[in-house]
C-alpha cells in the first residue's frame, strides 16, 4: 500500500504535499494505474493529519484525472504521468536548444549562476502572475 | 445521538460571549461558529481567555454576558445535558492516581450512559496498556492516552482538548493526535484543540480561532482565511493608508517593508502598484501575525481591559 509522508517545515500546505507525492510517484513509476490509495482514515491516522485535508488532496487528484473514487472501495489511480509529454519530443528538443542558447548568452553577459537562477525565478513568478 | 446533531446545526456557536473576573474581562464579545465535523484550532498566548472560553463551552463556567451553544443547545442552561454532548481532555490529564485503568473505565461507565466499553478496551489492547495497571505507574504519554480514551468512549459528538500534548514527548504527541485524527475520520467527530504549538496545528486544523487579550482576532475556515490574506513587499515609504486592504502586521526594513493585509484577492490585485509584490501567506505566518496584531478597537472600547493591561506588545505572553 502507498504511504504518504508529511514535512512540517517546508511551508507547502499539507494537502499539496500529498498531491505532489502522488504526482512524483507516478512520474517515477512507484504508483501505477489501478493501484489503490490508502483510505482517508488510514492516512489521517498514519500522519496525524486532518481527514478533511486528505479528502481535499484526493479531490484534487480526481480533478487532475489522476485518481478516481469508487463508492465503497476506495480511491484508485486512473491516470499516468510521463516525464516526456506524449507527442512532444520535438517540442522539448527545441525548448532545450533555445534554453541552452539563452544560458550561453547569459554567461557572455557576465551573469553568475546565482544571477541566472534569480532571473529564472523572477521570470517564472511574472509568467505565473499573468495566468492568475 | 439526539436528532439535533445533524450536520446543519453548528457544533459550536458563541454569541457575544463574555466573562468577567472582578473588574477584568477574561473574555469579551466572543462571536464565532464552528461547523459540525470541523477540527478547529484555538490559539492564543497565556491569559488570552482560551481556558475561560473552553470552560464556558463545556458548561463549567457561567458566562457574564452572551451565550454559547453546543449542537444548538445552550451550554450553561443544562450542565448535565451539555456534558453528554462534550468530551473534555484537560491539560494535566486529571485521573485518580490510585485507580487502575479498569477502575477508571468503571467510573466512566457509571457516569456516562453512552459509554463504549469495547472502544476503551480495544484502545488499551492496541496501545499495550494493561487494564490492571495503576494510573500512577503509567508514563505521561500513557496517562494522556487514558484521558483521551475516557473522552472518546463517552461517544460525545464534540471533543475539546486543552493543550493536550504540551506535556508529551514528540512520539507520544504523534500517537495521541493520530488517534484523534483517525477517530475524526471514522465518526465525523468535531474537535476543538487549544494549543500553543502553532507549527503543529496546520496539519490538524481546517478551522482557526485566534484569541488575544480576551478578544477573538480572527475565526474561520483555514482555506478561506489564507485565501483572503496576502503578504505584500512594498517600498518602505508606503503609508498604511495606501495599502490595498486591512493591515494586520508590518515589518519595516531600510528600504522596503513587508505587510500582511486582509483583502478581497481580486480587489487587491487591481490595486497593486508597479514594483509591489503580493505573495500568498502560510498558515504559521498568518497565525503569528494575528497573535501580534493589536487592533485599536479592542482596547479603546474597553476601558477596564485597557487599564488592566501591563503595557503595549510583548508583555501579554506572560500575563
Amino acid at each position: 500500500m502507498f504511504r504518504f509522508r508529511l514535512d512540517g517545515s517546508t511551508g507547502v500546505p499539507p494537502y499539496l504535499q500529498l498531491v505532489h507525492q502522488v504526482r512524483q510517484s507516478l512520474l517515477l513509476g512507484y504508483l501505477l494505474q489501478g493501484d489503490r490509495l490508502p483510505t482517508v482514515k488510514d492516512v489521517a491516522g498514519d500522519l496525524a493529519i486532518n481527514p478533511n485535508t486528505v479528502v481535499k488532496a484526493y479531490r484534487q487528484l480526481e480533478h487532475e484525472g489522476l485518481a478516481a473514487g469508487r463508492p465503497g472501495q476506495g480511491t484508485f489511480i486512473t491516470g499516468s504521468l510521463s516525464p516526456d509529454p506524449p507527442g512532444a519530443p520535438g517540442a522539448q528538443q527545441a525548448l532545450r536548444e533555445s534554453l541552452e542558447k539563452w544560458l550561453r548568452d547569459a554567461e557572455d553577459a557576465g551573469l553568475s549562476d546565482d544571477a541566472v537562477t534569480a532571473l529564472i525565478a523572477v521570470a517564472r513568478h511574472d509568467v505565473n502572475k499573468e495566468k492568475v | 445521538m439526539t436528532d439535533d446533531t445533524d450536520s446543519s446545526t453548528p457544533a459550536l456557536q458563541a454569541d457575544r460571549l463574555g466573562r468577567r473576573y472582578g473588574r477584568v474581562w477574561g473574555l469579551r464579545d466572543c462571536t464565532l461558529t464552528v461547523p459540525a465535523g470541523a477540527i478547529a484550532g484555538l490559539v492564543g498566548p497565556n491569559g488570552a481567555g482560551k481556558t475561560t472560553l473552553l470552560q464556558m463551552i463545556i458548561g463549567l463556567l457561567q458566562p457574564t454576558e452572551g451565550q454559547v451553544s453546543v449542537f444548538g443547545q445552550t451550554s450553561h442552561a443544562d450542565a448535565a445535558a451539555t456534558l453528554a454532548r462534550v468530551s473534555f481532555v484537560a491539560q494535566d490529564h486529571p485521573l485518580y492516581r490510585d485507580f487502575s485503568v479498569a477502575d477508571m473505565f468503571h467510573l466512566g461507565r457509571a457516569m456516562n450512559p453512552s459509554w463504549d466499553q469495547e472502544l476503551a478496551q480495544e484502545r488499551m489492547d492496541r496501545l499495550g496498556i494493561p487494564l490492571k495497571r495503576k494510573v500512577k505507574h503509567l508514563s505521561g504519554g500513557q496517562q494522556a492516552q487514558i484521558s483521551l480514551t475516557m473522552a472518546l468512549a463517552k461517544r460525545a459528538p464534540l471533543l475539546v482538548l486543552d493543550e493536550p500534548v504540551s506535556s508529551l514527548d514528540p512520539v507520544a504527541r504523534l500517537e495521541f493526535m493520530r488517534d484523534v485524527m483517525a477517530t475524526a475520520a471514522d465518526t465525523g467527530l468535531t474537535v476543538l484543540i487549544a494549543s500553543h504549538v502553532v507549527s503543529e496545528l496546520e496539519r490538524f486544523c481546517d478551522w482557526l480561532i485566534v484569541l488575544t487579550s480576551g478578544h477573538v482576532q480572527i475565526a474561520g475556515p483555514v482555506d478561506g482565511l489564507i485565501a483572503e490574506h496576502r503578504l505584500l513587499t512594498i517600498p518602505r515609504a508606503t503609508p498604511d493608508a495606501e495599502l490595498p486592504g486591512l493591515r494586520i502586521h508590518r515589518t519595516d526594513s531600510d528600504r522596503h517593508s513587508t505587510a500582511l493585509v486582509r483583502a478581497d484577492p481580486a480587489r487587491l490585485a487591481a490595486r497593486l502598484r508597479p514594483g509591489w509584490q503580493a505573495d500568498p501567506v502560510g498558515f504559521e505566518q498568518l497565525v503569528m501575525a494575528y497573535l501580534q496584531h493589536r487592533p485599536q478597537t479592542a482596547a479603546a472600547d474597553d476601558p477596564v481591559l485597557a487599564a488592566a493591561r501591563p503595557g503595549p506588545a510583548a508583555k501579554e505572553v506572560t500575563r
